[in-house]
C-alpha cells in the first residue's frame, strides 16, 4: 500500500508543478510569463515542493508509527483467559504466533482466539492503510489547490523555493548529528537495562564471562556471569598482536616508499598496498581459517608448540595484514609534511639517508606517526568479521597468543545472532559491549586526531 | 705530529685512512640496511595479498565447474500427481531411473551408497524442468543432473585414491562405481552456472548466489538512495551556504566521527532503533540498506565536499556577475561541476558498503532463503553474509563455494572501483 502513497505522491507533485507553471504563466502582466518576479519554473517547483515535502514527511511518521500502533491494539484487544498469569515472553511468543498466521503462514492448530485476533490484525492493518492513502490524496490535492491559489504576478516564488531547499538541506546536514545521537541514546538506554540487572561493577571488573547460561527463568543462578574483564583482555591482545604485525611492517613500507623509491616504483606499489585495505573484512576471517590457521598449526606441530586451531595469534597476525595499508598512508603522510629544507640541512651535514631518517624525519614525523597508529589500533579493536570467524567464543583469561580469547566485537555478535529478546540480560549485555567500544574507540580516534592537528600546526 | 692533529685530519672528509674509510662503510652499509628493511616490508605485505589471492582462486576456481551425471530417466505418470506437481515424488522417479545404472546391486546398504553418488538436490533439478515443460510427462529423457558432494569432490582430484578408504568419504566400492560410469563417460564437468542462477541450498553442489546478489542489490539500492541525496545535499549546505558557528562545527565533528566509529555500532544501532523502536521486519534489505547508508554517508560527504573545493570561484563569481542568486549559482554551475567527483565517491563508498558484513548480521540479514527475495521487505541475505554462512558450513564443497563466492565480491568490487576511476579520469578536469 506504501508504495501507492509515494507513487500519488509523485503523481501530484508532477502535476502540481506543470499546474503551478502554467498558472504562473497564465497570470503573467505581458503574459507568456514575461513580468513575473520569478521564472515560471519557480512557480512550478514552489508548488510542486509544497504538494509533496509535507504529505511525504506526514508519510514516513505514519508508516513507522503505523505498526507500533497496531501492535498495541492488538495487545489491547487479546482476550483476558489468552493472556491470564502469562510472563512477558509468553505474551510476545503469542503475539509473534498472530504475526506470523495473519502473514499466512499456519503452524499446527492455532487457538480459535489466536486465529481471530490475526484476522482483526490485518483488518486493522487494512484499514490504517486505506486511512494513509486517503490522507495522502486529501493532503496533496488540498495543498495543491492553496499553493496554487497564492500564485500571483507579484509572488516570489523563487524566494520561496530556496527558503525550503535551504532547510532540507540543513535537515540533511542534521542527519550525521542525528545518527550520532541514535547510537548513543540507544546504546545507553540498553545498557541502563542491562546495568539495572547486572551491578555495574560486576560488569566492568569481574573475571567470569559466560553469558550463554541463562536460558529459563526459574533456573538457579538464572543469570549469566557477565565479567567482562576477559573479554577487554582477549581484545587487547589481538589488537596488540595486530599491531606488533602492522607496525613494523607498514612503517618500514612508508619509509621505503616515501625516502627510497622511485616515482615509478611508487605508483606501482601504493595502489596494491591499498588493496589490502579495500578487501571485504569477511574475506580476511575465512583467509584466516582457511589457510593461516592450518599452516600456523603445522608450523608449531614441527617446532612442538601446541598452537589453539582458533588462537589469538592468527586473528591478530591476519588483522595486521589488513591495517598495514592504513599505517603505511598515514606514515607516508606524515613523512610527505616534513619539509624538504629539513632533509636537505640533513644531507648538507654529510648524513647518509638512513640517518635523516632515523634522526631528523621519525622525530619531525612522530606525532603524524603515534596518530596513525591510534587510529589504527581503534580500527583494530572496532574490527568484527575477523576475529568472528578466527578468534574464539569462550572467553579465557590469558595472555598466552597461542590460546583461543574472545573479543568484545564477537561477543557482540555471538550475543545477538538469532535471538532478539529484548528484555533478556544476554542481549543487553551486547549493548554494553557497545557501549564499551564505542567509548573505547571515540576517545581513540579524539586522541588520534588531537596529535596529528597539533603537528601539523608546526609547518604551517 | 701530535695525536691531536692526527684526530682532525681523521674527521677530513679527504682522509682516506682506515678507521674513517670502515666507519663511512659501515654507515652507508645501515644505509643499506634500512632501504633493505623497506623493501622487505613492502615485499612481505605483496606476498601476503598474493597468498590471499592465490588461496582464493586455487580453492575456489574448482566451484566454477560442477560434476554432473548423464543418464536417462523416464518420467512415470503413475509417480506424479498431476494436480500438484510440484508435491510429487520426484526422488522416487530419479531414484530408480538412477538405479537401472547398477542392476547387480540389490542390498539396501548399497543400494544407498550407489544413490548417493547423485546428489540430494537432482530431484528438484527435474522436477523445475517438468514443471516448466510438462509434455515431458511419460516420456524417457536423458539429463544431466548434478553428483553430489563427495563425488564431485572425487571427481576434481579434492579428494584422491592413495588415502586409506577408512579416512575418506567416498569408499572402494563407490570408487569402482565412478570408474565404471567414467568409462561408460556419463561423467561431464561443464561451467557450473548454477553459482550464479540458483540461491542457497544446504547441498554445496546446489548452492548459488543469486539471492544474495538479489538481497546485495536492494540493500544497495536502499543505500544508494538515502545516503546520495543527502550526502550532496549535506556536502553543499556546508560547503557553500553554512555559517560558520557552533552549529556548523558540531555537524563537522560529528560527520568525522560517524566515519570512524566501528561498523558493528551501527549493527546496533540499526537493531535498537529501527527493528524495536520502529517494529520494521527483521533480515530486510530495507533495514540493511539504511544502516549502510548512514555508514557510506561520511564518505560522501567528504568527497563532495573536496569536489565542491576544487571548483574554482571565478565561475562563481561570473555567475554572480550575471546576476544569479546564491542558490542559482551553486544548483547551475557548481554542482554540476562538482558532480564527477561526487559520484566517484558515492560509487567508492557504495563498495565499501558491499563488503560490509558485521552490521548485516546484526539486523538478521543472513537469513537462508532458498529463492531470491522479492522486495525490500521480504527476508534476504547479502553476498558477505553469504560467504560467512557459507564459510560456517562443515561440508567440504562449502569451502570452494565460499572462495568462489568471494571471487564474485572482489570481482563487483573491482568493477565497482574501475567505473569510478574511469569517471575520474573522464570527467575530472585541472582547472
Amino acid at each position: 500500500m506504501y508504495e501507492y502513497a509515494f507513487l500519488a505522491i509523485v503523481v501530484i507533485a508532477a502535476a502540481g508543478y506543470f499546474l503551478g507553471r502554467s498558472r504562473a504563466v497564465a497570470v503573467s502582466p505581458q503574459g507568456r510569463g514575461v513580468g513575473l518576479h520569478s521564472l515560471p519554473a519557480y512557480y512550478g517547483a514552489y508548488v510542486a515542493l509544497w504538494v509533496g515535502l509535507p504529505v511525504l514527511v506526514l508519510v514516513l511518521i505514519w508508516l513507522s508509527l503505523q505498526g507500533p500502533a497496531v501492535d498495541q491494539l492488538l495487545l489491547a484487544s487479546l482476550p483476558e483467559e489468552l493472556l491470564a498469569g502469562k510472563g512477558e515472553g509468553e505474551i510476545d511468543l503469542i503475539v509473534s504466533e498472530i504475526k506470523s498466521i495473519a502473514g499466512g503462514r499456519i503452524f499446527g492448530e492455532p487457538d480459535r482466539a489466536v486465529l481471530d485476533a490475526a484476522e482483526s490484525y490485518n483488518r486493522w492493518h487494512d484499514i490504517a492503510d486505506m486511512a494513509m492513502l486517503v490522507v495522502v490524496l486529501a493532503g496533496a490535492l488540498g495543498a495543491l489547490v492553496l499553493t496554487r491559489s497564492r500564485i500571483a504576478a507579484g509572488f516570489r516564488a523563487r524566494h520561496g523555493v530556496e527558503r525550503i531547499l535551504t532547510w532540507l538541506m540543513i535537515f540533511c546536514s542534521v542527519v550525521a548529528i542525528l545518527t550520532t545521537l541514535g547510537i548513543i541514546f540507544s546504546l545507553l538506554f540498553e545498557s541502563f537495562r542491562f546495568f539495572a540487572r547486572v551491578p555495574f561493577y560486576e560488569f566492568l571488573f569481574g573475571l567470569n564471562w559466560e553469558p550463554q547460561i541463562p536460558i529459563r527463568k526459574d533456573q538457579v543462578a538464572g543469570l549469566g556471569a557477565f565479567g567482562a574483564i576477559p573479554v577487554f583482555l582477549g581484545t587487547i591482545l589481538i589488537a596488540f598482536i595486530a599491531m606488533l604485525v602492522a607496525g613494523p611492517v607498514g612503517l618500514l613500507s612508508a619509509i621505503y616508499l616515501a625516502e627510497y623509491a622511485s616515482p615509478r616504483f611508487r605508483g606501482a606499489v601504493k595502489p596494491i598496498l591499498e588493496i589490502l585495505a579495500g578487501i571485504p573484512t569477511v574475506v580476511y576471517g575465512f583467509f584466516a581459517v582457511l589457510t593461516v590457521a592450518p599452516a600456523l598449526r603445522d608450523f608449531g606441530d614441527m617446532i612442538g608448540l601446541d598452537i589453539a586451531p582458533n588462537s589469538a595469534l592468527v586473528a591478530g597476525a591476519v588483522m595486521g595484514i589488513m591495517i598495514i595499508p592504513f599505517i603505511s598512508s598515514l606514515s607516508d603522510d606524515a613523512f610527505a609534511a616534513v619539509p624538504q629544507a629539513m632533509r636537505d640541512a640533513s644531507y648538507g651535514l654529510g648524513a647518509t639517508q638512513s640517518e635523516t631518517i632515523l634522526s631528523v624525519l621519525i622525530p619531525a614525523a612522530l606525532p603524524g606517526i603515534v596518530g596513525g597508529f591510534l587510529l589504527a589500533v581503534s580500527r583494530a579493536i572496532g574490527e568484527t568479521m575477523i576475529v568472528v570467524m578466527a578468534a574464539g567464543l569462550i572467553a579465557n583469561l590469558t595472555a598466552n597468543p597461542f590460546e583461543a580469547v574472545t573479543t568484545v566485537t564477537v561477543q557482540i555478535v555471538t550475543l545477538l545472532i538469532g535471538d532478539t529478546e529484548f528484555d533478556s540480560p544476554k542481549t543487553l549485555a551486547a549493548f554494553a559491549l557497545g557501549l564499551v567500544l564505542f567509548t573505547a574507540t571515540l576517545i581513540l580516534n579524539i586522541v588520534a586526531l588531537r596529535i596529528v592537528r597539533k603537528y601539523r600546526e608546526k609547518y604551517e | 705530529m701530535s695525536n691531536q692533529t692526527m684526530d682532525v685530519r681523521a674527521g677530513s672528509l679527504l682522509d682516506k685512512t682506515d678507521a674513517a674509510s670502515r666507519r663511512v662503510r659501515r654507515r652507508h652499509a645501515a644505509n643499506r640496511r634500512m632501504q633493505a628493511y623497506g623493501l622487505g616490508a613492502i615485499g612481505f605485505a605483496v606476498l601476503l595479498l598474493g597468498i590471499l589471492i592465490g588461496s582464493l582462486i586455487w580453492s575456489g576456481g574448482q566451484a566454477f565447474f560442477q560434476t554432473r551425471i548423464d543418464f536417462t530417466v523416464h518420467v512415470d505418470p503413475a509417480k506424479i500427481n498431476r494436480d500438484d506437481l510440484y508435491r510429487s515424488n520426484w526422488r522416487a522417479i530419479v531414484q530408480d531411473s538412477f538405479m537401472e545404472l547398477f542392476p547387480d546391486v540389490d542390498n539396501p546398504r548399497e543400494r544407498r551408497a550407489a544413490a548417493g553418488i547423485l546428489s540430494s538436490g537432482a530431484p528438484y533439478v527435474l522436477r523445475d524442468r517438468v514443471i516448466s515443460d510438462p509434455e515431458l510427462i511419460g516420456q524417457t529423457i536423458r539429463v544431466s543432473l548434478p553428483a553430489s558432494d563427495p563425488i564431485d569432490q572425487f571427481n576434481k582430484g579434492v579428494i584422491t585414491r592413495d588415502v586409506p578408504e577408512d579416512q575418506r568419504i567416498v569408499t572402494d566400492q563407490v570408487i569402482a562405481w565412478y570408474d565404471r560410469l567414467e568409462a561408460e563417460g556419463r561423467f561431464s564437468t561443464p561451467v557450473n552456472w548454477s553459482l550464479i542462477t540458483e540461491a542457497d541450498s544446504r547441498f554445496p553442489e546446489m548452492a548459488g548466489l543469486s539471492g544474495a546478489i538479489t538481497g546485495s542489490f536492494y540493500a544497495l539500492l536502499v543505500c544508494f538512495l538515502i545516503s546520495f541525496p543527502v550526502g550532496i545535499a549535506s556536502a553543499v549546505y556546508l560547503e557553500e551556504f553554512a555559517p560558520k558557528n557552533r552549529f556548523t562545527d558540531l555537524i563537522e565533528v560529528n560527520i568525522n566521527n560517524l566515519a570512524a566509529v566501528p561498523s558493528v555500532v551501527f549493527g546496533l544501532l540499526g537493531l535498537a532503533v529501527f527493528l524495536q523502536f520502529f517494529g520494521l521486519p527483521r533480515s530486510a534489505p530495507l533495514v540493511g540498506g539504511m544502516v549502510l547508508s548512514l555508514m557510506t554517508l561520511p564518505t560522501i560527504i567528504i568527497a563532495t565536499r573536496s569536489a565542491l573545493k576544487a571548483v574554482p570561484p571565478s565561475i562563481r563569481e561570473a555567475a554572480f556577475g550575471v546576476g544569479a542568486s546564491r542558490h542559482q549559482v551553486v544548483i547551475h554551475h557548481v554542482i554540476p561541476l562538482a558532480m564527477p567527483g561526487a559520484m566517484t565517491g558515492t560509487i567508492i563508498g557504495l563498495a565499501q558498503a558491499l563488503g560490509e558484513t558485521a552490521p548485516l548480521l546484526l539486523i538478521g540479514m543472513n537469513a537462508f532463503i532458498t529463492s531470491d527475495p522479492g522486495g525490500l521487505m521480504d527476508p534476504a541475505t547479502a553476498l558477505p553474509t553469504q560467504i560467512f554462512i557459507w564459510a560456517d558450513s562443515p561440508e567440504r564443497g562449502f569451502v570452494a563455494r565460499t572462495s568462489a563466492a568471494i571471487l564474485v565480491l572482489i570481482g563487483f568490487l573491482i568493477s565497482m572501483n574501475l567505473i569510478a576511476v574511469l569517471l575520474r579520469q573522464r570527467f575530472q578536469r585541472k582547472w
